[in-house]
């Protein structure tokens, strides 16, 4: 496995039953660096994107074959536990879905679970993972209150503050800002830049735009095959594959 | 190639619409280089003050041409083809709009040189203008065509022009030498084979942004393929 890679996918195929949603991808995810998944619905994107911590075991009659190589080994293997494949690979999901409990509790809430119990050390964690958020200034003095009271735009920087309380080494995004306003989508864009420097992350976004502006690499997939995986400023100026340019200048379907 | 329609067909609309602009602001320019070489050569001072009087409606066409494309970047964010089609047409746009600034300072020193008598028949001149338009007429055909070879014959035709712009040059010279009382109207036709020379300057750049705008390659800087001795 290169070294900078943090997930490889090789020749993974998957099903949903019959329906073959995810054929024949093979694909690298770069460490520090955020790698877009743009294409049609029905794609196969958000798919992919969860298999890569292993959240479509939870659907029954699903089948995956192949390899996904986390850091070098298969995460698919008998003796992997996919809760600690997801401890290490951190999810964000399209709505906000914050625990009805208290900001701070939102936070400690799995690293209460994963043995961390000095209040110091949970307190600082609260901190640390609001402030990589950005949104600590904003609830720093109202961290008792319940994180349903927070607006759209908060309650999704306080689940990506969840995710990074973990302190993963990926961070899987399912249309992050789709349910928020353009000011708040800055402001996620915003802190995706910032996170990059620490963490690898991936995207999936039915915004273009979106995909141009905040990674480095972009891969377009259509009926569950990846047609083009290449730098995102190539993608959106002059990319190779034909059926990704109709696509990205809206002449599909 | 067979182009697939945008799903949006108001913004296919919108970018034909463009390049008829284009090729409409390509006609005017020629006409104008055209007038104004007939102008100097028949010695027209009228027909030379229409010239200078029709270049407010090429102005006119260059900023609508712009805006529309301005519109476009803003209202449709255009990608990939789309992106390096719009990016051409603004540059084409500037470059045509140059060029028939050229016309206008052509048609300008025909006036002022029709006020003194000929030096010589021109011959030169009108051949640099028949080629620096045929020149501005294949790159606007390799635009509208996204043929890269017509715009690889643009940039070699260049050199034509070079090379009659120097010979111009050198004739003037010996005038020059010969009788100082032309030296006044020498350098108003050296001028003028300058302004025919960026003509074709311009063109060169319409030919390279259609080198971008069909490959993704700028290739503006590139060395052109000249037999340097």
């Amino acid at each position: 496995m290169d070294d900078n890679h943090i997930i490889e996918l090789n020749g993974v195929n998957f099903f949903y039953g019959d329906f073959m949603a995810i054929s024949d991808v093979t694909m690298a995810f770069e460490k520090n660096r955020v790698t877009a998944l743009i294409g049609p619905s029905g794609c196969g994107k958000s798919t992919l994107l969860r298999l890569l911590n292993r959240m479509n075991d939870l659907i029954t009659g699903t089948r995956i074959e192949g390899e996904i190589l986390f850091d070098g080994k298969d995460i698919y293997a008998p003796e992997v536990d996919p809760v600690d494949v997801r401890r290490r690979i951190g999810m964000v999901f399209q709505k906000p879905n914050p625990f009805p409990k208290s900001i701070f509790n939102n936070i400690t809430y799995a690293p209460k679970l994963a043995g961390i119990t000095g209040r110091s050390d949970l307190e600082y964690l609260v901190e640390e993972s609001l402030k990589q958020a950005v949104l600590w200034d904003e609830v720093k003095d109202i961290l008792d209150r319940s994180a349903m009271t927070l607006s759209g735009g908060q309650q999704q920087r306080l689940c990506i503050a969840r995710a990074l309380a973990m302190k993963p080494d990926v961070l899987l995004m399912d249309e992050p800002t789709s349910a928020l306003d353009p000011i708040s989508t800055a402001k996620i864009e915003e802190l995706i830049g910032e996170l990059e420097k620490n963490l690898a992350i991936i995207i999936v976004t039915h915004n273009m735009q979106q995909a141009a502006r905040v990674s480095s690499k972009t891969g377009f997939l259509y009926l569950g095959r990846l047609i083009e995986y290449n730098v995102t400023e190539k993608i959106f100026t002059n990319p190779d594959m034909k059926q990704t340019e109709d696509y990205i200048t809206g002449r599909f379907g | 190639m067979a182009e697939k329609r945008h799903t949006s067909t108001h913004y296919g609309k919108e970018l034909r619409n463009i390049k008829e602009g284009l090729i409409y602001l390509g006609a005017m320019v020629e006409k104008a280089i055209e007038c104004a070489i007939r102008a100097l050569v028949n010695r027209d001072t009228e027909l030379a003050r229409k010239v200078i009087c029709d270049d407010g409606e090429i102005d006119q066409l260059d900023v609508k041409i712009e805006e529309k494309c301005i519109r476009i970047l803003a209202l449709r964010q255009p990608a990939a083809r789309d992106l390096r089609f719009i990016t051409t047409a603004i540059k084409i746009n500037g470059h045509l709009e140059r060029i028939g600034d050229m016309a206008v300072n052509i048609a300008e020193k025909a006036i002022i040189l029709s006020e003194e008598p000929p030096i010589k028949p021109y011959i030169d001149i009108p051949r640099m203008a028949e080629v620096a338009r045929g020149m501005i007429k294949e790159s606007l055909d390799a635009f509208v065509h996204e043929k890269t070879s017509l715009a690889q014959k643009v940039r070699s035709d260049d050199e034509i022009i070079d090379n009659l712009n120097e010979q111009v040059f050198r004739e003037l010279l010996t005038y020059m030498m010969e009788d100082p009382r032309k030296i006044h109207r020498a350098l108003i036709i050296m001028q003028i084979s300058k302004s025919l020379e960026r003509i074709s300057d311009h063109a060169v750049g319409i030919a390279d942004m259609v080198v971008y705008m069909v490959t993704g390659k700028i290739v503006r800087h590139a060395p052109v393929c000249k037999n340097v001795e």
